[in-house]
């Protein structure tokens, strides 16, 4: 609070004719994991350029491991150099906060995007055409659906190898967007990630229709999502004449007296702050998922090619539930008797809502969606304990649930009969005598899902329910376990589908993965059982993540 | 650091089940000698728990406690009282049996195709052992929170259990039964979910309440016994309320209790017998125990408070059980009818607040669990033999079977509780215990009685006198491996109808303990005895201590006092 005016802001100096503009001070040595990931990404296009195409894929995979393994290693430097705890501060001007939960949800998004490459790497599941392995993304993206140049790609075996620079991009988004430190920085990297997402929920190879729809109604959505977070910017910057998080929560806090003459009409004015804050949470709430923000989920996990949707499920979640927390956390706290019930409802619905639509569903894909959004809701549950314990406990579930959904989709690329992935529901009916290992895997994440004791699902579960019931939310807490109750209908539904039908003669079968799969989803499964049985050191973590910096 | 005794007796069948299902496919029947294997060796250490145990020590003992998960005051916890003595060595008795029993349910079908990943058989004896462990690790937890992640994991086996591996006797068709079978598994895992998931926020609701009060949140059993009766720890009566009913209700779900009970009747109906006999006679243990070291313990005001209405509903479960198991025309359905109106006493004596009422419902458990389990395994063989589970479908079977309808006659005797069986002893105490408290609720109860001799004596004289059936002409009698499973549970039945002080030894200072903490004293006969009463179950005066072994002497007179008995009788 004290030392907060302190912090310089590029944007705030705008209102006031600056006489000189300062050249700005960069610590590289914090952002280096950002840095590494879009200087990869970059390296990446080059690729795409000027090494031939035969040997792209080989490069991609190797560069977007190699930059994501040693972003990773510098979360864990910076994490070791006590800039979690200690020496959390402000850097670049004041743009992006080094501290706690912005380093934890950074190592997250790191090790997701890592598994998550391994599934977009994968290419022995797709049957070989005309000689060449290929992956699940279209021969070439820009070929209309069913063409002749569609007919020409597939046969001269061409890949799209763009996704693995595509993915770095959205990954250094995801990397900025927990620790944005002001709105401007925010939005950027909020639109850093979505574009590039928007580009790789079209690029499925089969069903390429579905898939462009898909990504279609996602940019939609989100960029009107974007358009409301924006606007709520400008009110914001309005009400508080800076962007920046630190400046806003003081003038929220009535500490900062001194008016900008050029805001004079609007600054203080509590109908700003209170519209454009919640405008800003509606995009962030649109971006988790949340009801009544939640109408694209289910058709954009059913479109999207499902690596994709397993790195969007997991990532983007992680990166904007890390915003959201931060935003209420750091800029809105003074404003925490207002927006504490509007959460409440939001929650209430997104907990409900998610889990009761969820039990009509009849495809594994949208089933999920629903189930992520029912997830949503617990964690917002957790998000309102406005309580360290609140935090820690939201830290820990992200961490846990990415696992798992990234394992529950590289699952159901598995399974596949003559039309690609065999995502209706009926189709799954008797895998478990077909393919004992295959349905147990994808049990363990459903009971995961269901939060069943001994799964991540239940520890991060019951962290956020304690949270939520310490921080005075026990009704949540109650309609917490109605809804896990319902949810856990249909998780138990898919797994009597295939354990206690009889298989169809024309059911799908379950191809064998390359190395790449079967690590992801070892992994998938070693965390949600590691988080289950022993998530005290997760937690300790979790717990010393636990406090933002101002 | 001593042998960590009750680990190992959890942990052994969950080896078990490891190695069971690692046995590769084409060698069933190593698979099944296997699990035997470690069923046995688990029985081994549950008779060394029982050695060790030391009826007049302190209250929990061989106790082991770790730190587990510190952020949620969550502690790897382990005690035994006598009451959990006695339910392991109950569940450590009781498996080996369902596995012999079970021998052949888990075989592949005639002309299946061989299939190299499908295993069922060693899927099965792989669930029971898995099972086993956690039915055992719950009965030690003193930790409730290590209590609760076992109770709510086992229902995951059993599910597959019950889901998995169904009575292929129906008399329907394939698809028939499979429907019938995956509808009692989903049921049964639907009741028992929600019931687990609602005592889940009162879980989160009691870590809230002692991180409240004592600063740190804990689960421990005895800290928050400790605390409250040091008066560190005081609930709001009404927040004790809740927390009561969402710990009761999923106990209730589990024991069951009516209006909850429907799923039991499906689940056992539609299982193989020894599942059947898994799930009444081991896992719903779980529940009446858990009411009576749990909810008795965490909540003794709010249980004061809910006693009125839970011994109605106990009462209830006792009439409507034995009434619905009056009409039943399927043999597994109405046992389990039978099954829901024992724990309708079970609970009945719990919450009786009595000594004799609880030490009675706590052999209750016991003894249901051998009686049913003789019952029940034999009316297995019966209906394997014969291919349905239809009571008509039978007639005579006594002249053409009769060692098969002799035990069945002494499991049907057991279970309508003759004197010189088990559960009599455990069903008198129960009532007198209501009785001395309740008079009403006693008289009532006896109702239960008249109405068990009914449906047992009906269920024989249908089944197993009359004319000789066409389909039962060429039935075989028992074989070597049944005998063997019937035969000691037999004989364990007239052992504990007889000599019961052993066990009663054991549970009594537990029980003592509970009521102590429940702050309930037994009330003064309206006509005193002189002497003890039935094998050392007095009245008690105040202010004993949890020990009890100063007790025992002054009350191990042997004598045997009938005249109370014949009366409630």
């Amino acid at each position: 609070m004290t030392h907060a005016a302190t912090v310089h802001s590029l944007w705030t100096t705008a209102a006031a004719a600056p006489d000189k503009i300062p050249s700005p001070h960069v610590e590289y040595g914090q952002l280096s994991p950002t840095l590494i990931v879009l200087g990869a990404a970059i390296v990446g296009v080059l690729v795409e350029a000027f090494i031939p195409r035969r040997q792209r894929y080989v490069a991609q995979l190797f560069v977007s491991v190699v930059a994501l393994a040693a972003a990773f290693a510098a979360v864990i430097g910076l994490a070791a150099g006590g800039y979690g705890t200690s020496k959390a501060r402000v850097a670049a001007m004041g743009a992006i906060a080094v501290d706690g939960p912005a380093l934890f949800l950074q190592g997250t998004i790191l090790l997701v995007a890592l598994v998550a490459v391994f599934t977009f790497a994968e290419r022995r599941l797709d049957p070989v055409v005309h000689g060449n392995r290929v992956d699940s993304f279209a021969a070439q993206a820009a070929a209309v659906p069913g063409g002749d140049a569609e007919k020409a790609a597939v046969k001269a075996g061409f890949t799209t190898t763009e996704v693995f620079p595509l993915v770095l991009f959205a990954v250094g988004g995801m990397l900025v967007f927990p620790s944005a430190n002001d709105l401007l920085t925010l939005f950027v990297a909020l639109e850093v990630f979505s574009l590039p997402l928007y580009i790789l929920c079209a690029l499925a190879r089969r069903q390429r229709t579905l898939s462009q729809e898909a990504a279609v109604k996602y940019f939609l959505l989100g960029a009107f999502s974007s358009a409301f977070l924006l606007f709520g910017i400008a009110l914001l910057y309005g009400y508080a004449g800076t962007v920046s998080y630190s400046g806003i929560a003081d003038v929220v806090d009535g500490q900062v007296r001194n008016v900008t003459p050029a805001l004079a009409g609007t600054m203080g004015n509590d109908a700003l702050l209170l519209i454009g804050g919640a405008m800003v949470l509606m995009g962030l709430l649109f971006k988790i998922g949340a009801v009544p923000f939640h109408m694209w989920t289910p058709d954009v996990y059913q479109g999207a090619p499902t690596p994709v949707t397993g790195f969007m499920a997991a990532a983007t979640k992680v990166a904007a539930f890390g915003a959201l927390l931060r935003l209420l956390y750091v800029v809105l706290p003074g404003l925490r008797w207002d927006w504490r019930p509007v959460m409440w409802g939001v929650a209430i619905v997104t907990m409900l809502g998610g889990a009761i639509v969820a039990v009509t569903q009849t495809d594994v894909k949208r089933l999920l969606a629903y189930s992520s959004i029912a997830h949503a809701g617990f964690i917002l549950a957790g998000v309102i304990a406005t309580t360290p314990d609140g935090i820690s406990s939201v830290l820990f579930y992200l961490a846990a649930y990415s696992f798992v959904t990234l394992g529950a989709f590289a699952v159901v690329t598995l399974v596949r009969d003559a039309g690609g992935e065999a995502t209706h529901l009926s189709k799954w009916a008797g895998l478990g005598r077909r393919s004992p290992l295959v349905a147990a895997v994808f049990a363990v994440f459903l009971l995961a899902f269901a939060g069943i004791p001994l799964t991540s699902g239940f520890a991060g579960k019951f962290a956020v329910f304690k949270a939520a019931a310490d921080g005075g939310a026990g009704p949540l807490v109650v309609i917490g376990v109605i809804s896990s109750a319902i949810a856990a209908f249909f998780y138990i539904r898919v797994i009597v589908l295939m354990f206690f039908s009889e298989p169809r003669t024309d059911g799908p079968s379950v191809a064998v993965p390359s190395p790449l799969t079967s690590s992801a989803i070892a992994i998938g499964v070693a965390v949600t059982l590691v988080l289950g049985v022993a998530p005290q050191y997760f937690l300790d973590l979790a717990s010393q993540a636990g406090v933002f910096v101002r | 650091m001593s042998f960590p005794l009750l680990t190992a007796t959890a942990l052994v069948p969950a080896l078990g089940a490891v190695a069971t299902a690692a046995v590769p496919a084409a060698q069933r029947a190593a698979a099944k000698w296997v699990a035997l294997g470690f069923s046995l060796v688990t029985l081994a250490l549950a008779a060394v728990v029982l050695v060790r145990f030391d009826p007049g020590g302190a209250h929990f003992q061989l106790t082991e406690s770790h730190p587990w998960i510190k952020d949620f005051g969550v502690r790897y916890e382990l005690g035994v009282d006598g009451i959990a003595v006695a339910l392991i060595a109950l569940t450590a008795v009781l498996i080996p049996f369902i596995i012999l029993a079970g021998w052949h349910d888990a075989d592949p079908l005639e002309g299946a195709r061989p299939n190299r990943r499908w295993r069922p058989t060693q899927g099965f004896f792989a669930l029971i052992l898995m099972v086993e462990a956690m039915v055992v690790i719950s009965f030690e937890a003193t930790d409730v929170f290590l209590f609760y992640i076992f109770f709510e994991a086992m229902l995951i086996p059993m599910y597959f259990l019950i889901g998995g591996f169904g009575d292929r006797a129906g008399g329907r068709s394939e698809e028939e039964t499979a429907t019938q079978r995956s509808y009692a598994a989903v049921k049964f895992l639907l009741y028992n979910l929600a019931g687990g998931l609602i005592m889940l926020a009162a879980v989160v609701g009691l870590y809230a309440v002692t991180a409240d009060q004592l600063g740190t949140g804990t689960f421990s059993l005895q800290e928050i016994v400790q605390a409250r009766t040091g008066g560190h720890l005081d609930m709001a009566t009404s927040t004790e309320r809740l927390l009561f009913l969402g710990f009761f209700f999923a106990f209730a779900v589990k024991a069951p209790l009516w209006p909850l009970h429907t799923w039991l009747p499906n689940a056992m109906g539609e299982s193989t017998a020894p599942v059947a006999v898994l799930i009444t006679a081991v896992v719903d243990k779980v529940g009446t125990f858990a009411m009576l070291r749990f909810c008795l313990q965490l909540f003794p005001e709010a249980s004061k408070w809910a006693t009125p209405a839970i011994l109605i509903l106990a009462l209830i479960s006792i009439i409507y059980g034995a009434l619905l198991a009056i009409g039943q025309r399927d043999i597994k359905r109405l046992i389990a009818y039978a099954s829901i109106s024992h724990f309708g006493f079970i609970i009945l004596g719990i919450f009786a607040m009595t000594t004799q009422g609880q030490g009675g419902a706590t052999l209750y458990m016991v003894n249901h669990g051998v009686s049913t389990a003789a019952l029940m395994l034999v009316a297995g063989f019966l209906i394997t033999r014969r291919g349905s589970r239809l009571i008509a479908d039978y007639g005579g079977v006594q002249k053409v079977a009769p060692v098969l309808a002799g035990t069945f006659l002494i499991g049907g005797l057991a279970t309508l509780s003759l004197p010189g069986l088990a559960p009599f002893i455990s069903e008198f105490l129960v009532l007198v215990g209501t009785f001395s408290r309740y008079p009403v609720f006693g008289v009532i109860a006896t109702v239960g009685i008249v109405l068990a001799a009914l449906y047992v004596l009906i269920l024989y004289q249908r089944t197993m006198t009359g004319p000789v059936k066409d389909e039962v002409r060429s039935m075989p009698d028992l074989r070597v491996r049944e005998l063997v499973v019937v035969a000691p549970l037999i004989a364990l039945l007239i052992f504990l109808g007889v000599y019961p002080k052993p066990l009663a030894d054991i549970v009594n200072p537990a029980v003592d303990h509970t009521m102590s903490v429940v702050d309930k004293k037994d009330p003064k006969p309206d006509h005193p005895v002189t002497d003890a009463g039935w094998f050392s179950y007095s009245p008690k005066s105040e202010g004993a201590s949890h020990g009890g072994a100063q007790h025992e002497g002054a009350h191990h007179n042997g004598a045997h006092h009938d005249g109370a008995s014949g009366g409630a009788k």
